[in-house]
């Protein structure tokens, strides 16, 4: 008699209908300008270009392209507004306007929130939930620092550094920007930032609550363009400070480019994040952090959980339990509520994704992918999860920024620190464990900026993120959030 | 005596059986439950939206899950007589509607009640083991599901010694409901944690490990005397010790959240909850129920205002 395998039957037959958050009460431009000196001004080439829609392959609206001329203008938007207005505003003064602009977020939340699923693809649950009230979240911390510099940093006379230039990425564009803004504006800078080229909308909706919230003109400049764009910021004479999240190999070419100038960088790049489960640990509560870990907003985000290893006696167990969970995600519609993983951001990243899925299996490695069905129309990715792979694997060593988790076992401690830190990256660690000593072992051998213990991509703005080794370095967030925009 | 007697040969039969059970939950410590971790994954469950036909279909579905329960000192045989037509004729101005599972009443309205439903399919539940407290002696319990099964109840619905649970003696919870299992007979055995009185999460998963272990067709949540009653968290911690124990040994066990669950929306998301956890085997009442008393009045306003649109007054649902 041959063993009947048990199974639980997720095909209830009784699966949700469509819940999709409405978008009638948006309000989108077909065209934005760019935002130099308070106003809306035409880009000096002319140019625009179209972002889309991930979901839907749709254009959204057109989005100026800044060149170099466009760059300079903002600078001196933002050195004028500095020296005239900004450096000399009574901190208290400064503090209200960020106030401001943290209730008119939350006013328009939203509106924001659905922006943002329809021009990232990330599922409305997430952007409603997570990006727009920590962006909030954020500009309401730093209000509360702009008049305590003196006591944040005690006998060291903090003052503001000038005009930083900000390059965010595409992957939280409003709550990076938040990330960028909030901090500079807190610290007395003025600020001229470029958002990404596929997402540029949520910055440019945060550009007219920063009009209406009647900030002096120049204090924040908001320019879209591609890499060129990002290139002029950076190599500009006047910028005193580069602040970028984005692709390490992008963040090398900043630092090379900033290499002899007096500007002051912070840079928060790749990551690729070891999840380590312990056999005394929570499991079922563990599986839920690694499918948090590795699918949160696809899987786009520097500090994913990318990465996992679990101790050899419980491995058979937590992958059961890991595939057993991941057939209840919901893949599609990103303004649908009840999406659990939306599209993949563009074009570009679902190639790049579909071509690593390819290495792995060439690698040997064996690709599960859950029994989700997605739309045809649009970039998509199966939740996946890759077993048998071991270290020497591109699939282990790469930053793949997509739903992709590539999972190996462990024995000991001493094995799992040294193949944790075996890798270029060091921006986060996840462990689990139901030993308080265990954890505190492992965080303090783990080399990572962020290490989640019993939990996994927890955000909060009093906390410092940012990276060791190829992660980057400078902290946002958090009192050391400051420092990056301060000189003493 | 001849009660005593075959207790005395009951008690000397299952001690075998004990012994062989006791080991394998010992084999299987109760794994622990991270509190953080739990209401997170209920975030998610509630965040969820149901609407259309989905929400219909959970609607009725719930309404086929229901024990309408009425466990009150001051119960009479008419009041258990009505409450047995209402689960007979929940709302019969809209056809269709399929009917509650079983009725839950105290051993002494068994036998009113086993009348009242006779033929109709649904199950008569009754409560026993010095339901709620369990403050008695098993001598005593026994005789409780003795008069319950005796009068033909087809489930019994029983109160784990949570004092014994919380000096550590769960040797003597275990071979409680084991011994009190043996004397359900063909009776299924729902085993009422009590998980108000539990105090924390590892306790509710190390009581639901104990009782399933130990022979229980449903382990339950609360008896409805105690608050907090059913949660959703609580629910959860339960579906998993249940779905443990299934790759385990293949066997189901059934789960019933009870008391609190008074509106439709929240026993959606129960539903939900099972859906996501334990997948379609366990949407049946076979393997899932709520124990509730006015959950069954607003799902009816709900599957009625489904169809007409409109929400009516709650005078058009008769009250039992």
């Amino acid at each position: 008699m041959t063993k009947k395998t048990i199974k639980i039957n997720f095909d209830t037959g009784w699966d949700l209908a469509p819940a999709p958050e409405s978008t009638s009460h948006i309000q989108l431009n077909e065209q934005y300008e760019l935002f130099i000196g308070g106003k809306w001004v035409k880009p000096s080439s002319g140019k625009y270009f179209p972002t889309i829609n991930p979901a839907t392959e749709e254009k959204i609206a057109m989005v100026a392209e800044a060149n170099e001329k466009d760059v300079d203008k903002a600078v001196k938007a933002a050195r004028k507004a500095y020296t005239e207005v900004w450096s000399k505003m009574p901190a208290s003064e400064r503090a209200k306007y960020i106030y401001r602009i943290a209730r008119l977020i939350q006013e328009k939340a939203r509106e924001f929130a659905v922006i943002e699923s329809m021009d990232g693809g990330k599922p409305i649950r997430e952007s409603r939930d997570v990006d727009v009230p920590l962006a909030a979240a954020h500009f309401f911390y730093y209000a509360g620092w702009a008049d305590k510099l003196d006591y944040a940093f005690p006998n060291r006379k903090p003052q503001s550094l000038g005009v930083a230039g900000q390059i965010t990425p595409w992957n939280f564009p409003l709550l990076m920007a938040a990330w960028k803004i909030a901090p500079a504006l807190a610290t007395g800078n003025t600020v001229v930032l470029k958002p990404a080229e596929t997402t540029s909308l949520t910055a440019l909706k945060l550009a007219e609550i920063i009009q209406e919230a009647g900030l002096p003109d120049g204090v924040v400049n908001i320019i879209t363009g591609a890499g060129e764009t990002g290139a002029a910021i950076v190599n500009h004479n006047d910028i005193d400070k580069i602040a970028f999240t984005g692709s390490t190999g992008v963040g090398k070419i900043i630092q090379n480019a900033v290499a002899g100038t007096n500007k002051k960088v912070t840079l928060e790049l790749g990551g690729k994040a070891a999840n380590i489960i312990f056999e005394d640990a929570v499991l079922d509560q563990a599986v839920e952090g690694i499918i948090n870990g590795i699918y949160f907003n696809q899987g786009h985000v520097c500090c994913a959980g990318s990465r996992l290893f679990v101790e050899e006696s419980v491995y058979d167990i937590v992958l059961r339990k890991l595939k057993d969970r991941m057939e209840s995600l919901i893949v599609g519609n990103p303004l649908d509520k009840n999406t659990d993983i939306g599209a993949i951001n563009s074009k570009e990243q679902l190639t790049t994704i579909n071509n690593y899925l390819k290495i792995g299996k060439s690698e040997g490695a064996e690709m599960y992918q859950s029994n989700c069905v997605v739309p045809k129309k649009g970039y998509w990715c199966k939740p996946t999860l890759f077993t048998n792979v071991s270290q020497s694997n591109r699939i282990v060593q790469e930053e793949i920024f997509g739903p992709v988790l590539a999972i190996q076992t462990f024995r000991t401690v001493a094995e799992v620190i040294e193949k944790a830190n075996n890798t270029p990256f060091g921006l986060s660690a996840g462990v689990w464990t139901d030993k308080g000593s265990k954890l505190f072992n492992l965080s303090s051998q783990l080399k990572a900026g962020i290490i989640w213990g019993n939990t996994f991509n927890k955000f909060d703005p009093t906390s410092p993120f940012g990276g060791y080794k190829e992660s980057g370095f400078g902290r946002e967030g958090g009192l050391h959030g400051l420092k990056p925009y301060l000189k003493f | 005596m001849l009660p005593t007697l075959l207790f005395s040969l009951n008690l000397e039969f299952n001690f075998f059986r004990m012994i062989k059970k006791t080991t394998v939950y010992l084999n299987n410590p109760s794994p622990s439950v991270d509190q953080v971790g739990i209401i997170d994954r209920i975030d998610r469950i509630t965040s969820r939206s149901i609407k259309d036909e989905t929400k219909l279909q959970g609607l009725k579905l719930a309404l086929n899950m229901v024990d309408l329960t009425t466990l009150e000192g001051a119960d009479t045989e008419n009041k258990v007589r009505q409450l047995c037509n209402k689960a007979q004729h929940l709302h019969d101005a809209y056809p269709g509607l399929p009917t509650v599972a079983a009725v839950c009443v105290y051993p002494n309205f068994v036998k009113t009640a086993k009348q009242c439903l006779q033929g109709s399919g649904i199950n008569v539940a009754s409560v026993a083991t010095a339901f709620p407290s369990g403050q008695s002696s098993l001598e005593v319990k026994l005789l409780d599901v003795k008069i319950a099964t005796d009068a033909g109840a087809e489930e019994i619905d029983m109160v784990i010694s949570r004092g014994k649970f919380h000096e550590g003696e769960y040797n003597f919870v275990f071979d409680e409901i084991a011994t009190i299992k043996e004397a359900c007979g063909k009776s299924r055995l729902k085993v009422i944690l009590e998980t108000g009185e539990l105090g924390s999460f590892d306790k509710v998963r190390k009581a639901s490990d104990i009782a399933i272990e130990a022979g229980a067709d449903f382990i339950k949540t609360s008896t409805g005397k105690i608050s907090p009653a059913a949660t959703l968290p609580v629910t959860l911690v339960m579906l998993e010790a249940i779905k443990d124990h299934y790759y385990r040994t293949g066997i189901q066990v059934g789960m019933k959240p009870a008391g609190g669950i008074s509106n439709s929306k929240l026993a959606l998301q129960y539903l939900l909850l099972v859906k996501e956890t334990l997948g379609k085997d366990w949407l049946t009442n076979q393997w899932f129920r709520f124990g509730a008393s006015s959950l069954a009045n607003d799902l009816l306003m709900q599957i009625v205002k489904q169809q007409t649109g409109v929400y009516q007054s709650k005078d058009y649902f008769s009250k039992d």
